[in-house]
């Protein structure tokens, strides 16, 4: 029950920011321009509004994620907030929790927010939606997931380092985790056994975003196998759990001085 | 058997300190300390005496490097005694994009209230507080006497019996400091336990039962209002205006100072019986006599005795 009251406020707090609703506003002009783009590229017009349009989504749900995710603990020790929660019959597992799933809440709102705007400019572009066009929807829902573990590594992050940093490696992470296939293979590929470990320690240690991203599939009209929904969500569920554990052994260790 | 509102046994705090956390600072230092239920219990000392790291311990926000401590009879690690507490900090924060009503009702549903109580609560907190013209207010345009009223007014959310205020005074106008000590005197009256660190002296002498005093994280001493007060010393202060050489040749050795101010002169005389010989001699030497005031020893004597003893 704290869990749900500490996520509402979480929620709440999140949808009170500016920085939001600019992103929100920027996303949804680059999906409404992405139509603008299809119609002056001859042949390939839903194409190329698809992967725009979604890759938007994932961009700025991206942005979201980080910028509102390293607030999420870090701002309420900054601001000393957390010794009004925590003298309260609050434990600090609660905290997380609550923390964590308050922002899962806010992506999962403005997620569908871009959303609805992305199906606009496809219904605008196609002046029809057919059971064809929810294929999308999956799309959506891989991008949701690959935000929910990035909130868990911001979270992680902002349990023991400044919004800055936080927000730096929890980017570096993103970026090193949507090659970590490229960067195992690089170490298999070297005569070094020592780099080949390291490569293959990182592949399994890093989340692996390759496959998450299914944006050129569904804009090129190819379905998405079972093994694929089933292995995404459960390696998502496995990952945000383990950033989750992480978190909370860091935040029950912590002092708030 | 006497129900003890907290009890600390031993507690010490050390800090590391240093790049590699190799220096340890020693913030708290063995306290044990009992405070009944009931009573108003003042933790007096200067500025990083070792107060508010107390307070943080008891609320497990820092956790004890040695000893343990109990309040209400349970430890601090169990859940259920922190419905029946409420902590203060020292210059509280809130949210910035809630209003009072709104940061009260989410505390009241912190504390798993009802709803209609989540909703009833606040609003009799802000009016007793003396926050319903801002009720509706953004806490981010309240001054600094406003959130410390409404940090009065969350810590009293759940109805606890025991209360702990870091500085409950700090930052608040007269008028606010009289409204604060109404608050915890009417607490009082209810049988509440108010535990509350202040430098304020005037402050635990107006509210206290007991005070303990501590200093470099030690504590110093600890007793009743009333004892600590009728154990001091009591002088006389006679103030006279125009002594002539002579008067003063013969009163300066009774006296423990002597001030002189332009015409006037303020003599302490330690001793009650030399008090009269003293005023014998104004009466023969035909000195004006200003006034005759026995000075009782203040809370601040004590103070300064205890906190000179431990330099």
């Amino acid at each position: 029950m704290r869990v749900a009251t500490i996520a509402v406020h979480t929620f709440k707090e999140s949808v009170r920011q500016k920085v939001l609703y600019n992103l929100v506003a920027f996303a949804l002009l680059l999906i409404g321009a992405s139509v603008l783009f299809g119609s002056i590229s001859v042949g390939v017009e839903q194409i190329i509004l698809i992967t725009l349009g979604l890759s938007s989504i994932s961009a700025f749900g991206l942005l979201i994620a980080i910028f509102i995710g390293i607030d999420l603990v870090s701002k309420e020790i900054e601001h000393r907030t957390i010794y009004n929660i925590l003298s309260k019959p609050v434990t600090r597992v609660e905290f997380i929790l609550g923390k964590y799933l308050g922002l899962l809440l806010t992506l999962l709102v403005n997620t569908a927010i871009m959303t609805v705007g992305f199906y606009g400019a496809l219904f605008y572009q196609k002046r029809a939606l057919g059971p064809g066009d929810l294929v999308f929807l999956g799309a959506v829902y891989f991008i949701l997931l690959q935000l929910a573990i990035v909130v868990g590594i911001a979270m992680v992050f902002s349990c023991i380092s400044t919004p800055v940093l936080s927000a730096v490696y929890t980017f570096c992470i993103y970026v090193i985790g949507n090659f970590s296939a490229d960067l195992r293979t690089f170490g298999q590929g070297t005569q070094s056994a020592l780099l080949g470990t390291m490569s293959d320690a990182l592949y399994y240690l890093l989340p692996n975003f390759a496959d998450f991203n299914v944006i050129s599939q569904v804009a090129h009209s190819q379905s998405m196998p079972g093994y694929l929904w089933l292995g995404n969500s459960c390696y998502a569920l496995l990952y945000i759990t383990v950033l989750l554990g992480l978190a909370i052994i860091i935040f029950e260790e912590r002092e708030f001085r | 058997m006497i129900m003890l509102a907290l009890e600390t046994i031993e507690l010490t705090k050390d800090y590391r300190l240093g790049f590699w956390r190799n220096r340890t600072k020693r913030a708290l230092d063995r306290l044990t300390l009992k405070v009944e239920a009931g009573e108003v219990f003042g933790l007096l000392g200067p500025n990083g005496a070792g107060k508010t790291t107390t307070l943080k311990l008891l609320f497990r926000l820092i956790f004890p490097t040695s000893g343990t401590a109990r309040i209400l009879g349970k430890q601090l690690d169990d859940l259920s005694v922190r419905f029946r507490v409420a902590y203060l900090p020292e210059n509280p924060a809130f949210y910035d994009h809630l209003t009072a009503q709104e940061f009260l009702s989410y505390v009241a549903s912190l504390f798993g209230l009802r709803a209609a109580e989540q909703r009833r609560r606040p609003g009799e907190l802000i009016d007793q507080l003396g926050l319903s013209a801002s009720r509706n207010v953004p806490l981010r345009k309240f001054s600094k006497g406003m959130i410390q009223r409404l940090g009065i007014a969350q810590a009293l959310i759940n109805d606890p019996d025991v209360l702990f205020l870091d500085e409950p005074m700090s930052g608040l106008d007269p008028l606010g400091r009289r409204e604060v000590r109404e608050v915890i005197l009417r607490l009082k009256e209810r049988g509440k336990t108010v535990f509350f660190s202040t430098h304020i002296l005037s402050d635990a002498e107006t509210l206290c039962d007991r005070v303990a005093v501590l200093h470099h994280g030690r504590l110093q001493g600890c007793g009743e209002l009333n004892t600590i007060l009728r154990l001091g010393v009591s002088t006389t202060e006679l103030v006279l205006e125009g002594p002539s050489a002579e008067v003063m040749a013969e009163l300066t050795p009774y006296a423990s100072s002597v001030i002189r101010t332009g015409e006037r002169v303020r003599l302490e005389m330690p001793e009650e019986n030399e008090v009269q010989r003293a005023l014998e001699i104004i009466l023969r030497g035909k000195t004006k006599l200003i006034s005759v005031n026995p000075v009782k020893r203040s809370l601040e004597d004590y103070f300064l005795q205890k906190v000179g003893e431990a330099e």
